[in-house]
C-alpha cells in the first residue's frame, strides 16, 4: 500500500472505528473487560496499550525480516514474538520507572497485565500475515489501539452511568459487561463500509 | 409543569413518567395516523403487533422478577409504537415481537428497567433486526395509497428501493413532505412528524435543540460534501429520528450544552454513513452511537459547570 | 484441613466448579471468535486442551528446576512451543478449521487460562494432578464453548454442527454469528449459567 494522506486516514477510519480491534475483531476482551469500571483507569490502560502495541510492532516487524526470515526459522513466529513482547514489556517498565516515574506512576500497573493482552501478539501477527512494511506495522499498532482505547474508554462511561442501577444479581458483572458490549458492537456496525 | 423540564437521566416520578409518555404517544399519533392511511391495513397489523408485544414483555419480566408491574407508565406503550413505526409495512409480523423482545428485555429492564437503559430501545431493537434480517428490514416500499392511485404494477425498482435517499427521481419535494415516498411506516410523512413536533415544544416535553441541530447539521454536512441537502432532511429517517429518538430524555445528555454536542455528532454521523458506509440509512447508527458516548459527554459538559462554580468559590 | 487431591476430584473442579469460561471468565476473546459454529468451537477447545495438557505437565516435571524470578517467560516458552506444535498439527490435517480459527490459534499462547493454570497449579503440584487439572479446565472450556457455539450456530444459521436442525421454514438471525452476537449471547448464556449455579447452592444450603 502506498504511502498516501487519502490512504492513511482510510487506514485510520478502517483500524478504529470498522474493523475495531475489541468490536468487531474480539482481540483484547480480557483488559476490556477488566479495566473498564473506571473512565481515569481504561484510559490509563489504553495509553500503556497504545505504547506498546506501536513499539511492538516496529520490534517484532525487524525480528521477522531480519533474523526469522534470513535464518529459514519463521515457523518461530509465535514464541518469538510472544517472547519480543515479555521482554519489550519489561524494558518499557524500566525506562519509565528510571526515567519518567510520573508516567510511569500512571501506567506502570497496567503493563504487566499487557503481555498476555492478545490484541498485542494479535497485531504483530497480522502485520506479518498482511505483508504490511514496517510504516503501515506501526500504523496499524498504533491505529488499532486507538481503537481498543476508543472502545474501552467508551465501555468505562457506560459502566459508571450503570453502578446505581438495579441489575438482575446472576447478571452483575461480567454478563452484563458482555451484553455492554455487544449492544456498543450493534451501534458499530453502521460504520461498516467505511476506511474501504 | 415543570416537572416535565427536568433533564435528570435518572427516574422520573411514576405520575410524571406516565404524563410524559402520554404527551409522546399524543404526539405520534398524527405520525401513526399518516401510516396508517398510506400502507394501509398491514401497517396497523405491524404497529398493533409491536405495542401488544412490548406490553407483555414488560408485564411479563416485572411479574417474573417480582417487581412492582409499572405497565400503568406507558413507557412500554412509547417503545412498542416506536419501534413499530421504525419497521417496513410489509415486514413478518414476527419481527415487531422479536424487535419488542430486545427493546423491552434485553435493553431496558437487563439494566434495571426505566430510566436505565443507555441506549434507545427501539432502535437497538432496529438496528438487530436490520443487521440479521436485512432482506426484510432494508427493502422499502412505496406506499399502497400511491401504487393505488397510479394502479400501475410495482415495478422493481420502483417498491424496493432500497434508500430513498438519493432523492428518487419522481418524487417532487411534495411527495417527500406528504409521505408519497418508500421508506418505514413512520418516517415517510414529515408533515406529520413536524405537527408532532409543534405539539412537543407546545407542551414543553422536548426543546428545539436536538432536532434542530441534529436536522441543521446533516443538512449543512451534506450541502458542503456535494449532496443534495433538500432530500437529506425529507428522505429517509432523518426526521423521525431527529425528532422522537434523538429527544429521548433517558439516552441524551444533561445540560443543554450536551444535548447540541449530541445532535451534532449525530448529524456528522448520519452524513458520514449515508454518503460513503455499506449501509444505506445511518440515523439508527447514528443516534445510538451518540448514546454510547453521551456519558461522557456529560463528564465533560457537567464538570465544566462544577469548575466554574470552583472558581467563584 | 487440606483435603488429598485426587485425579477425579482434580478434573472435576476444572469441568464444574471453576469452569474456566462459566466461573473463572478466563480466556473471552477465543470464546468469543470460535463460537460460530460448534464445529468450530470443538476444535478450538481440543487445541486449548492439548495445550493445556501439554503445558501443565512440562511444567510440573520443571517446576523444581525453573528459578522463581524467570518462571513466568519460562512458562510462556513452554506454552508457546504446545501452541507451534498444534498449529501445525491443524494446519496439516484439518485445514478448514485452521482457515476458520485463523489468528486464534497462535493466540492460544495469551488464553489466560493457560498461563494462569501454569502459575496457580502446575508450578506447584505434581505431575499426575497438574494432567488431571489440564484436562478438567480444557474439558470445561471445550464443554462451555460448544454450548455457546450451538446456541449461536442455531440461532444465526438454523444448523448444529453444519445439519439443518430448524427447517426451512426458518430465517436465521445473522447477528448470532456476526461480533455484537457473539458478545451479547455469551454474555446472556452466562447470566442464566450464574441463575442456576446460584439456584443450586441455595438449595444446597436450605439442606445443610
Amino acid at each position: 500500500m502506498e504511502f498516501t494522506l487519502t490512504n492513511f486516514l482510510l487506514f485510520m477510519v478502517n483500524c478504529v472505528l470498522t474493523n475495531n480491534f475489541i468490536f468487531s475483531r474480539y482481540l483484547g476482551c480480557c483488559p476490556f473487560l477488566g479495566v473498564s469500571s473506571k473512565v481515569e483507569t481504561a484510559a490509563g490502560m489504553g495509553i500503556a496499550v497504545t505504547f506498546v502495541m506501536g513499539l511492538a510492532s516496529l520490534f517484532t516487524y525487524a525480528v521477522y525480516h531480519y533474523i526469522l526470515v534470513p535464518l529459514q526459522i519463521s515457523y518461530l513466529i509465535t514464541i518469538s514474538f510472544i517472547l519480543v513482547i515479555a521482554a519489550l514489556v519489561q524494558f518499557v517498565e524500566m525506562f519509565l520507572k528510571k526515567s519518567m516515574p510520573s508516567l510511569y506512576n500512571a501506567l506502570g500497573i497496567y503493563l504487566p497485565l499487557i503481555t498476555t493482552n492478545c490484541a498485542v501478539l494479535g497485531v504483530t501477527i497480522l502485520n506479518i500475515d498482511n505483508k504490511y512494511n514496517m510504516l503501515w506495522s506501526v500504523l496499524n499498532g498504533v491505529f488499532g489501539a486507538l481503537g481498543f482505547l476508543l472502545a474501552i474508554v467508551l465501555m468505562a462511561g457506560v459502566r459508571e452511568r450503570l453502578e446505581s442501577s438495579n441489575i438482575p444479581k446472576a447478571f452483575k458483572g461480567f454478563p452484563i459487561s458482555l451484553v455492554i458490549a455487544g449492544l456498543m458492537s450493534v451501534a458499530f456496525l453502521g460504520f461498516a463500509g467505511l476506511g474501504n | 409543569m415543570n416537572l416535565r423540564l427536568s433533564t435528570g437521566p435518572h427516574l422520573l416520578s411514576r405520575e410524571s413518567t406516565q404524563t410524559l409518555m402520554l404527551d409522546v404517544l399524543i404526539a405520534l399519533i398524527p405520525t401513526t395516523a399518516a401510516g396508517i392511511y398510506l400502507f394501509g391495513s398491514r401497517a396497523a397489523w405491524v404497529l398493533a403487533v409491536a405495542v401488544i408485544s412490548a406490553v407483555v414483555f414488560e408485564w411479563l419480566w416485572q411479574k417474573l422478577t417480582r417487581q412492582p408491574v409499572r405497565v400503568k407508565d406507558l413507557s412500554a406503550v412509547v417503545t412498542g409504537l416506536i419501534l413499530g413505526l421504525n419497521l417496513p409495512a410489509q415486514a413478518p409480523l414476527w419481527m415487531p415481537v422479536i424487535g419488542s423482545l430486545i427493546a423491552i428485555v434485553l435493553v431496558k429492564q437487563l439494566f434495571g428497567g426505566i430510566g436505565h437503559n443507555f441506549l434507545n430501545p427501539a432502535l437497538l431493537a432496529r438496528g438487530i433486526l436490520l443487521a440479521s434480517w436485512p432482506a426484510h428490514m432494508s427493502v422499502y416500499y412505496l406506499p399502497t395509497r400511491v401504487l393505488g392511485a397510479t394502479s400501475v404494477a410495482p415495478a422493481a425498482d420502483m417498491t424496493s428501493a432500497a434508500t430513498a435517499l438519493l432523492r428518487p427521481s419522481g418524487f417532487a419535494p411534495y411527495d417527500l413532505l406528504m409521505g408519497n415516498i418508500p421508506g418505514t411506516i413512520g418516517e415517510v410523512s414529515k408533515i406529520a412528524i413536524l405537527i408532532g413536533l409543534l405539539y412537543m415544544l407546545f407542551v414543553g416535553t422536548v426543546t428545539w435543540h436536538v432536532p434542530v441541530v441534529f436536522a441543521g447539521t446533516t443538512v449543512l454536512l451534506t450541502w458542503i460534501l456535494g449532496g443534495d441537502p433538500l432530500a437529506s432532511l425529507l428522505s429517509g429517517g432523518l426526521l423521525f429520528g431527529a425528532v422522537f429518538m434523538a429527544t429521548d430524555y433517558v439516552t441524551n445528555p444533561m445540560t443543554k450544552r450536551g444535548q447540541v454536542v449530541f445532535a451534532a455528532g449525530c448529524g456528522l454521523i448520519v452524513t458520514v454513513i449515508r454518503l460513503y458506509g455499506s449501509y444505506p440509512e445511518g440515523v439508527t447508527f447514528a443516534i445510538l452511537l451518540m448514546n454510547i458516548l453521551t456519558p461522557l459527554i456529560d463528564r465533560l459538559t457537567v464538570r465544566r459547570i462544577y469548575g466554574m462554580v470552583k472558581k467563584h468559590a | 484441613m487440606r483435603e488429598k487431591k485426587t485425579f477425579r476430584g482434580v478434573f472435576l473442579n476444572g469441568v464444574l466448579n471453576e469452569n474456566p469460561t462459566f466461573r473463572l471468565v478466563l480466556g473471552v476473546c477465543p470464546t468469543l471468535a470460535s463460537t460460530t459454529s460448534a464445529t468450530n468451537s470443538i476444535g478450538m477447545g481440543l487445541a486449548a486442551t492439548f495445550v493445556l495438557v501439554g503445558s501443565n505437565i512440562v511444567i510440573s516435571m520443571l517446576r523444581n528446576l525453573i528459578p522463581d524470578k524467570v518462571r513466568i517467560p519460562a512458562y510462556i516458552v513452554v506454552i508457546s512451543t504446545f501452541v507451534t506444535i498444534v498449529q501445525m498439527l491443524i494446519q496439516a490435517f484439518v485445514p478448514s478449521l485452521y482457515e476458520a480459527l485463523g489468528l486464534f490459534i497462535p493466540l492460544i499462547v495469551v488464553n489466560c487460562i493457560i498461563l494462569a493454570r501454569a502459575e496457580a497449579f502446575a508450578g506447584k503440584s505434581s505431575v499426575f494432578l497438574s494432567a488431571a487439572d489440564g484436562f478438567g479446565m480444557g474439558l470445561g472450556f471445550t464443554g462451555a464453548l460448544l454450548l455457546i457455539g450451538a446456541v449461536r450456530e442455531l440461532l444465526g444459521n438454523g444448523t448444529l454442527f453444519g445439519n439443518n436442525i430448524l427447517g426451512g421454514g426458518f430465517e436465521p438471525m445473522l447477528l448470532a454469528v456476526m461480533a455484537p452476537g457473539g458478545f451479547i449471547l455469551f454474555g446472556l448464556i452466562l447470566g442464566i449459567v450464574n441463575a442456576i449455579t446460584d439456584r443450586i447452592s441455595a438449595r444446597k444450603g436450605a439442606k445443610a
